[in-house]
């Protein structure tokens, strides 16, 4: 609905009853979202409220042209909101109010009892605020007052300012009515007015039809009105003037003239005043769209630099655009594959080239298929004489991928770090290739159980065509997929694409290719074509290097003597090395001492594990809270009391 | 009357010894407003002389307050190495222009005895009502408060002229011929021209004023530069 033109700032006349009001309405008019978002405007009918959410709309539009500014009743927003789910056009109906810049409410009372108008509303009013738009509201009572409403949306009402106006001064009435006297081109005797004024009208509207009286008397009767005659001429005997409307505050009068609710308003308008504008504003929209699941730490960036005054409307405007793109982008990659919608990728606005390039994907063949873990990490892993061949294998790969020991395929017993370094090989290529380099990284049976999943929703095309378009291939435990007809098939197919076109295959298993019962010959001819290299337990030098790693962060006065005792122990695997490890830390901090070697000794030689000791650290913080204040405090009875010293 | 029975075992509020040592200094230092996380937490002490009425304050309030935005109201004792005992309010203002706004109420014992307790408290105040007592023969007692209160800041390298500070007469319901006017007390006390209120704390009037007074001052402290903590 259109403003009403006529309601302007400049007609509005102020006195000491509206004048916080009409204050907090042009601020709001100037800077549209940044000072009271939303302002909630309260009096008695007839004192001017609708008069200032014109004022609002106009003072708007008059500095903004283009701006998009609703004025609506709240009966014709629910009358709009049922036509609209009744022609099953909601959707459209929330996009239309999404878009308003300012929205202006008329007459919020009659909220009382309409639940699903109230669903609406919240959400419309979260949506507008999160983007910095800006409400406005009035209502005949305060929102705390308007019965049958959800506690949420009294909440999001209150949570700008609240004003009120109050019935008009003497002062005030002189100067309402000379200015509709100057307006209607009418001039009374002197007196008139004043005399006219000094009767109580409880609202401007009925002062107003007093005055349009008078003026009807005048301009049609021809005589000038005089003063003595004005209380016959409206039916008022001067003894039966009207009683006084209840001015609003009298209803505090003899009681505290301040309660709990005006308290958390004006506190509402000194933190509106102090905390810097833009800053609420950036907040706000932290809030909404982390609530919408959405990555905000580049406004929380922006916040953190306080003090300094940012570029902030053009930080949310590009935040905004990051959003609407990310949103666009999250649409079609879903309209490919749906899993794709929960993509952390479409949730960080800071990432929408890596949205973008995987919406490119998955027109493209779909997601990127799973890369190697980075928890492994080539710099990692120790070499000793039981594994250096693979290590020399795995570093002449990283090296030159494709070219030299393809397919490499690594095999040794369980726990020896083969696939430490099958993902680490997965790593480097990615990394020499500065991060471009897409690297398919599945245990066999990750594999498998991805293509049985496309199998049932029909897309094993999408699903081959993911390892098709990969620049190396690495497959964990490869054994699993003996005896596994299909799985084999696809693994075939995948493996002559990729290596037609030079991609590095790796595979890990636990035996070598000639021992995988139920591998087909096809497949196991291939695996052998290029380099089959074994891991195996870890010899004496590797087992020390390996003790000298793991033991780095631990507090031992014995470091030397202790790895030396424990490199001469057997073990069958790295897995069983950081083992021992966690148990002697364990044992020494049960026993309460720095790690020693008699401590090692007797756990190892005839100590059975340990249970793990309560983590002390996590207690701690639960005490050190940072918090100002214990809110839960346990309860001890009546122990007390400090004593007088 | 007028100011309940100051800090003995009160009734009506729930105590809670602790077992263990309160974490109160380190938890001082929480800044006011946190843009991060949305939140301005003001802490408020309330100061005076024993039976002045700062806890007759926090009741007042407690029992104006809808239910939805107050916390339990508690007071602390323990006994171990330190001994605390004080009433605490927590208020939620809900949600004011995007920030989860929060006050914490603390009164201080009064009586002279209670020094280390008071110190305790008075860490970390964002702002600090003091409650004089109105009564004629208690200007001494807050005269004596008022300059505890001020020695206790300097103590926590608070400039006693820089942290928010507002005075509340109270008992102002009292009969005249007991107490002294708002002026005379001013005269007495206020000699640092801070924001001073009349209250009757008892029944109300000048409490809410009183707090709105000095929340003012203290969210005042937001917009200005030296506030960058």
């Amino acid at each position: 609905m259109q403003v009403d033109a006529r309601h302007r700032f400049e007609n509005y006349v102020t006195g000491s009853a509206n004048r916080l009001a009409v204050a907090a309405a042009h601020a709001v008019a100037e800077q549209p979202g940044l000072t009271y978002n939303p302002l909630f405007i309260y009096s008695g009918s007839g004192l001017g409220k609708t008069h200032l959410l014109g004022a609002i709309g106009n003072l708007v539009l008059q500095r903004q042209p283009q701006a998009a500014v609703e004025y609506v009743t709240l009966d014709d927003f629910v009358e709009q909101l049922h036509a609209a789910i009744a022609s099953n056009e909601g959707e459209r109906f929330k996009q239309r109010y999404g878009r308003v810049d300012v929205l202006l409410l008329d007459d919020m009372q009659f909220l009382t009892g309409r639940r699903e108008t109230q669903t609406e509303l919240l959400r419309l009013l979260n949506a507008l605020q999160g983007t910095g738009r800006q409400v406005v509201m009035t209502s005949d009572r305060p929102p705390s007052e308007i019965k049958d409403v959800d506690e949420r949306l009294i909440t999001r009402l209150a949570g700008g300012l609240i004003v009120d106006i109050g019935a008009p001064d003497y002062e005030t009435r002189i100067a309402i009515m000379r200015a509709k006297c100057e307006e209607r081109g009418v001039q009374f005797q002197t007196g008139v007015v004043d005399e006219l004024a000094k009767l109580e009208f409880g609202n401007v509207r009925e002062l107003q039809g007093a005055l349009n009286k008078l003026i009807a008397t005048q301009t049609l009767g021809g005589e000038q009105v005089r003063p003595e005659q004005i209380r016959a001429m409206l039916g008022l005997e001067a003894a039966s003037v009207k009683a006084p409307a209840p001015r609003r505050t009298s209803r505090v009068m003899g009681r505290p003239n301040l309660d709990f609710q005006s308290f958390v308003s004006d506190i509402a308008t000194a933190v509106a005043q102090h905390v810097d504008p833009w800053k609420i504003k950036v907040a706000e929209a932290v809030a909404y769209w982390s609530g919408e699941g959405y990555r905000t730490s580049k406004l929380e960036r922006a916040l953190a630099e306080a003090g300094r005054k940012t570029d902030f409307e053009t930080i949310l405007r590009e935040y905004f655009a990051a959003i609407e793109r990310l949103r666009e982008l999250e649409e079609q990659a879903s309209s490919v594959d749906p899993a794709l919608g929960a993509n952390e990728v479409f949730r960080d606005p800071e990432r929408v080239a890596d949205a973008e390039a995987l919406t490119t994907r998955a027109f493209s063949g779909g997601t990127p298929p799973p890369g190697p873990s980075a928890a492994f990490a080539r710099d990692q892993f120790e070499v000793g004489p039981s594994n250096q061949l693979a290590v020399r294998a795995a570093d002449a790969v990283i090296q030159d991928p494709g070219k030299k020991y393809n397919p490499l395929f690594i095999y040794g017993p369980s726990g020896v770090g083969k696939t430490h370094l099958a993902n680490a090989i997965g790593n480097e290529i990615i990394d020499q290739s500065g991060g471009a380099a897409v690297v398919a990284c599945v245990s066999a049976q990750e594999f498998m159980d991805e293509l049985i999943a496309a199998m049932q929703e029909g897309n094993v095309d999408r699903w081959r065509a993911r390892y098709r378009s990969a620049d190396a291939l690495v497959i964990d435990d490869v054994q699993f997929v003996a005896g596994k007809e299909r799985t084999q098939e696809e693994l075939f197919h995948v493996f002559n694409t990729l290596y037609g076109e030079g991609k590095q295959l790796v595979f890990a298993s636990d035996r070598t290719p000639r021992q995988l019962d139920g591998l087909e010959e096809r497949l196991r001819s291939r695996f052998e074509g290029g380099l089959v290299v074994e891991v195996q337990a870890p010899d004496h030098i590797l087992r020390e290097k390996l003790y000298a790693h793991y033991l780095n962060d631990v507090e031992t006065p014995e470091r030397a003597a202790l790895i030396a005792y424990l490199a001469d122990r057997p073990a069958a695997s790295v897995r069983e090395v950081i083992g021992i490890v966690n148990r002697l830390v364990a044992a020494a901090d049960i026993a309460g001492m720095p790690l020693l070697l008699t401590v090692a000794k007797t756990e190892l030689e005839n100590g059975a594990p340990t249970p793990h000791a309560p983590d002390a650290r996590a207690a701690d913080r639960y005490f050190l809270d940072d918090e100002k204040i214990v809110w839960h405090l346990p309860d001890l009875g009546a122990r007390l009391i400090e004593d007088p010293k | 009357m007028g100011s309940g029975n100051g800090n003995g075992p009160e009734e009506s509020l729930e105590r809670h010894p602790f077992p263990f040592p309160l974490p109160i200094p380190q938890l001082g230092f929480m800044s006011l407003v946190n843009y991060q996380t949305r939140e301005i937490t003001c802490k408020i002490v309330y100061y005076g002389p024993g039976r002045s009425g700062k806890t007759t304050n926090l009741h007042y309030i407690y029992g104006q307050v809808p239910h939805d935005r107050k916390g339990r109201m508690v007071s602390l004792a323990t006994q171990t190495d330190r001994t605390l005992f004080f009433d605490f309010l927590p208020l939620d203002l809900g949600t004011i222009s995007g920030f989860t706004t929060r006050f914490q109420l603390y009164t201080v014992p009064g009586q002279v005895y209670y020094q280390a307790t008071r110190k305790l408290v008075l860490q970390g105040a964002d702002g600090v009502v003091f409650v004089a007592d109105s009564q004629a023969r208690q200007l001494q007692e807050n005269i004596e408060s008022f300059q505890d209160l001020h020695q206790n800041l300097s103590e926590q390298s608070v400039d006693p002229r820089a942290i928010p500070l507002v005075i509340q007469y109270n008992k102002q319901d009292l009969p005249k011929d007991l107490i002294l006017t708002p002026a005379e007390l001013s005269d007495a006390i206020n000699f640092r021209a801070v924001p001073d209120y009349s209250g009757d704390a008892l029944h109300g009037p000048g409490v809410f004023e009183t707090l709105r007074g000095i929340s003012e001052l203290v969210l005042k402290r937001l917009s200005s530069p030296s506030s960058a903590r």
